[in-house]
């Protein structure tokens, strides 16, 4: 059993100030994992110098990989951090913040763009009100369901963001989760009515033809999200449309 | 709109399509909300496997599930509104489950005996939550609503009637406060677990802004009433939850006969099993409700002896059912279990134990009766509204609908319920509002402004030997030996003193970040402060309560049912006097007020109009 647990850590103090490596140690226990090994070190924010410094700042939230919170890259790989075993990863264990969005502090991340990017391609299923129009729902097979929920588990944490070469602060590319939720909202039997309004928002700049087919994303996703498989699907999608807007005017 | 959860968001988009501008305020993106964490389900009567289910059977559950301890009419409201707030959520596009046909699954939860839930897989709450969050962005491309995410909210403003009349709140990055005017405000800031230091809660469910209202005037209720779900994973930095759904599913809880049994659970065989939910509960099983199978899980390891390997731990066993029909139903916790535990819950049993889960208490709020429907008015502007005029409350952090105990997949229900009438009821608050927040002068704003900077400077100035976070541990860990699932007097007493300790203690932190950006600790310590005052609400409310209700159970004061006794034996008939005779006296709701000194309490009776408490809660 290990004696210690050994981070380094990418840190930096404010979006204006340049980012700096500090190693940090702790007693090893077991069980821990990324994010309960932080909270053990803000309480003892002392680095492995000795010197007592401003504690880690990151964010965090459900501790069970649902929230999407704690993305940041361990060990060179984009993840999230709650569901990051200590005993599972090589020591010393490296963190950096997610490197496609504004650094606010250490750990924590701007990931503004990714929500903006959902109203863009109008993520959603349009309804007449939130009121009970005492009619149900169109029927929906169990199978088209299954399918669906693939998408719908998407937290927007950024990881496929991360690791795709094509998105990036000097890009207009919205990145592969949004891609994922136009999929998800076209295969709906009504959000399939405004079918046309979401592929002419990924037909502009940014949109699906930015997409390089690196394939990185959907290796990261930690929910295996079949990303690649709706941006093959929406690439077939945007084309049939392009065709019936030259000729079906 | 304080809060961007399943409450929150619900409340935002109901008074956005009533035409009001709202401003939403969330600790994160809202999408990142305690809500997501909801798995098993969200309870709908349709009545899916025709077992001649009924709103009627859905009503009584709940008045009964929460021990007679809640306000009826609005319970009436909310599971008469049920099918068509699914409805609505089945038009957003949630990917509830289905059936063959296509329509809504259904499966069983605790506390019932029709299968009663909706569910999306085993993520139900994501799914509830990021539709309403769909919605919301698109009023949001509108400009109808403006979200202020990465904020906290520190305090309401209220006029010189007392009227609320807006917030000040602190950008979590720049860490600059800033008050704003708002003509309503509506609370819905969730739970409050981290109270217990581990719960199964996110880190951010601290309950600190349901303190800070109630620290500004608003009555806080039932504190005491505290659901311990049964069957969490005990973790160093949280106790994750493992649904109700596992039970509702097939999945049965067991211990091994012999204390000490050292062999791997697979290889015990059943007549060495102690299934005790199934033995003591015949008619419920494994489905009894959860404060029930908390108490029964306790007993067994603390008092019987039988914990798995002499630990505080009981299995939670699905490993005799099917492993395509688990995937499809749990596989998101399934999974979830591995990733953290390293074991395969479909080969073998899972291990679990209680842990805090969800508070029924919370910021007390009011409702209008309709006089001829005995539910609640629709669109009243007393429905969800605190005793502060112009603040209001939905969602885990208000009072209303669970009493006593909460029935499984009622939560989701009740937080998009609350919602949605809030945001009606604070609608129609609007439409009587003589004067609106642009009126009232400046000078209220700018006082309570420099109120919170002086909270600020003070702990950010302060030194002393204490560090906030282990403050926070002390508190879990007074609250987790004497406030959990079985309570008594000298407990509780410790209890109280050892958090009025923790108040003193507090004045003495030093911050260890002296950064000026995303201040982490400042927020933290601020949290940890209105931890403790709500803490002393709770602890002394269930020192208040000599009697067992629900989630409170003091053996003491236990009235024990006589075994294999029923309705029409004699030493039943005599229990259900004691019984009776035991609500005359505590069948109220405790109301806790602010005081410098501490809370002051009070008891509210509760309206018992649509089911009269004529007979116990009887699981067996």
């Amino acid at each position: 059993m290990p004696k210690e647990i050994a981070f380094k850590i990418k840190r930096q103090a404010d979006p204006q100030s340049p980012s700096y490596w500090e190693e940090f140690v702790m007693p090893y226990s077991p069980g821990h994992n990324v994010v309960s090994a932080l909270m053990y070190l803000r309480e003892h924010p002392v680095n492995r110098a000795g010197q007592r410094v401003n504690p880690v700042a990151w964010d965090c939230n459900c501790m069970e990989e649902v929230c999407g919170a704690c993305s940041m890259i361990v060990n060179g790989v984009p993840r999230q951090s709650c569901a990051a075993l200590i005993d599972e990863l090589e020591q010393p264990i490296v963190l950096e913040p997610l490197s496609k969005f504004p650094v606010v502090r250490d750990l924590v991340v701007d990931r503004t763009r990714m929500f903006t990017a959902l109203g863009q391609v109008q993520a959603w299923v349009p309804i007449e009100g939130s009121y009970d129009i005492h009619v149900q729902a169109p029927r929906i097979s169990p199978k088209e369901q299954s399918v669906r929920y693939l998408f719908s588990r998407c937290m927007t944490c950024g990881c496929c963001m991360e690791a795709c070469p094509q998105y990036h602060g000097g890009s207009k590319f919205i990145g592969p989760a949004p891609l994922g939720q136009v999929y998800l909202h076209n295969a709906h039997p009504t959000g399939e009515f405004f079918r046309e309004d979401r592929l002419h928002a990924i037909m502009q700049d940014g949109g699906i033809t930015d997409c390089g087919n690196a394939q990185n994303c959907v290796q990261v996703c930690p929910k295996d999200i079949p990303l690649t498989t709706a941006i093959g699907e929406l690439g077939r999608q945007t084309t049939v449309q392009w065709l019936k807007d030259v000729f079906c005017k | 709109m304080v809060g961007g959860g399943l409450g929150g968001l619900w409340a935002a988009l109901r008074a956005a399509e009533n035409g009001y501008p709202v401003k939403l305020f969330s600790l994160f993106p809202v999408k990142r909300s305690h809500s997501c964490c909801a798995q098993g389900g969200i309870n709908a009567v349709f009545d899916v496997k025709g077992q001649r289910d009924s709103i009627q059977q859905h009503i009584v559950d709940t008045i009964k599930g929460g021990d007679y301890l809640a306000d009826q009419p609005p319970i009436k409201s909310m599971c008469e509104e049920a099918p068509g707030l699914i409805r609505a959520f089945d038009r957003m596009g949630v990917t509830f489950s289905r059936t063959p046909e296509g329509t809504m699954d259904q499966r069983l939860f605790g506390g019932v005996k029709n299968r009663r839930t909706c569910f999306a897989g085993a993520t139900t709450g994501q799914q509830l939550l990021y539709a309403v969050d769909e919605q919301v962005r698109r009023f949001e491309a509108d400009g109808k609503i403006t979200k202020y995410e990465d904020w906290e909210f520190l305090s309401i403003v209220r006029d010189g009637n007392g009227t609320c009349r807006g917030i000040v709140a602190m950008n979590l990055q720049t860490m600059k406060l800033e008050a704003f005017r708002a003509d309503a405000v509506i609370l819905a800031t969730g739970g409050l677990g981290l109270i217990w230091g581990r719960s199964t809660m996110s880190t951010n469910s601290t309950g600190a802004a349901a303190a800070r209202v109630y620290q500004q005037g608003a009555r806080f209720a039932n504190g005491e009433f505290v659901q311990f779900h049964p069957t969490a994973i005990p973790g160093h930095d949280k106790n994750r939850l493992m649904s109700e759904a596992c039970r509702g599913e097939g999945g049965r809880i067991w211990v091994p006969r012999n204390a000490g049994d050292q062999r791997d659970p697979v290889d015990i065989p059943e007549a060495e099993r102690f299934y005790f939910l199934e033995e003591w509960y015949p008619a419920y099983g494994n489905t009894v409700p959860r404060d029930i199978a908390s108490r029964a899980i306790v007993r067994v390891v603390r008092h019987m002896g039988l914990g798995v390997g002499g630990k505080e731990i009981a299995y939670l066993d699905l490993s005799h059912r099917p492993r395509r029909f688990l995937e499809d139903r749990l596989g998101g916790i399934l999974e979830m279990y591995q990733t953290f535990t390293g074991e395969d819950p479909y080969t073998g049993p899972m291990k679990i134990f209680p842990s805090m889960h969800y508070s029924m208490g919370g910021i007390l709020v009011d409702y209008e009766k309709d006089g001829t429907a005995g539910g609640m008015k629709h669109s009243s502007p007393r429905n969800h509204a605190t005793t502060i005029p112009g603040l209001y409350a939905c969602g885990e952090c208000d009072s209303g609908y669970h009493g006593a105990n909460r029935l499984g997949a009622n939560s989701l229900l009740s937080a998009s319920f609350s919602g949605r009438v809030a945001g009606d009821a604070v609608s129609a608050y609007l439409k009587t509002l003589k004067s609106t927040a642009a009126d009232v002068p400046a000078d209220s704003f700018t006082k309570e402004l420099a109120r919170q900077q002086e909270i600020n400077r003070t702990i950010t100035s302060s030194s002393g030997p204490e560090n906030p976070f282990a403050l926070h541990h002390a508190l879990g860990e007074i609250m987790q030996e004497h406030v959990f699932v079985e309570r008594d007097n000298a407990g509780l007493d410790k209890a109280v003193a050892g958090i009025r300790d923790l108040k003193d203690r507090f004045r003495r932190i030093t911050l260890d970040d002296s950064g000026g950006w995303t201040n982490q600790s400042l927020s933290w310590a601020r949290q940890i402060y209105d931890m403790i005052v709500l803490a002393e609400v709770i602890a002394q409310g269930a020192r208040l309560r000599d009697e067992c209700r629900g989630s409170h159970f003091k053996p003491e004061f236990e009235l024990k049912v006589p075994p294999g006794k029923f309705a029409g034996d004699p030493e039943y008939e005599a229990y259900k006097a004691k019984w009776k005779a035991n609500n005359e006296k505590w069948l109220k709701a405790t109301v806790a007020t602010w005081t410098p000194d501490g809370p002051q309490f009070e008891f509210k009776p509760v309206d018992l109009s649509v089911m009269a408490p004529e007979q116990p809660r009887d699981y067996r």
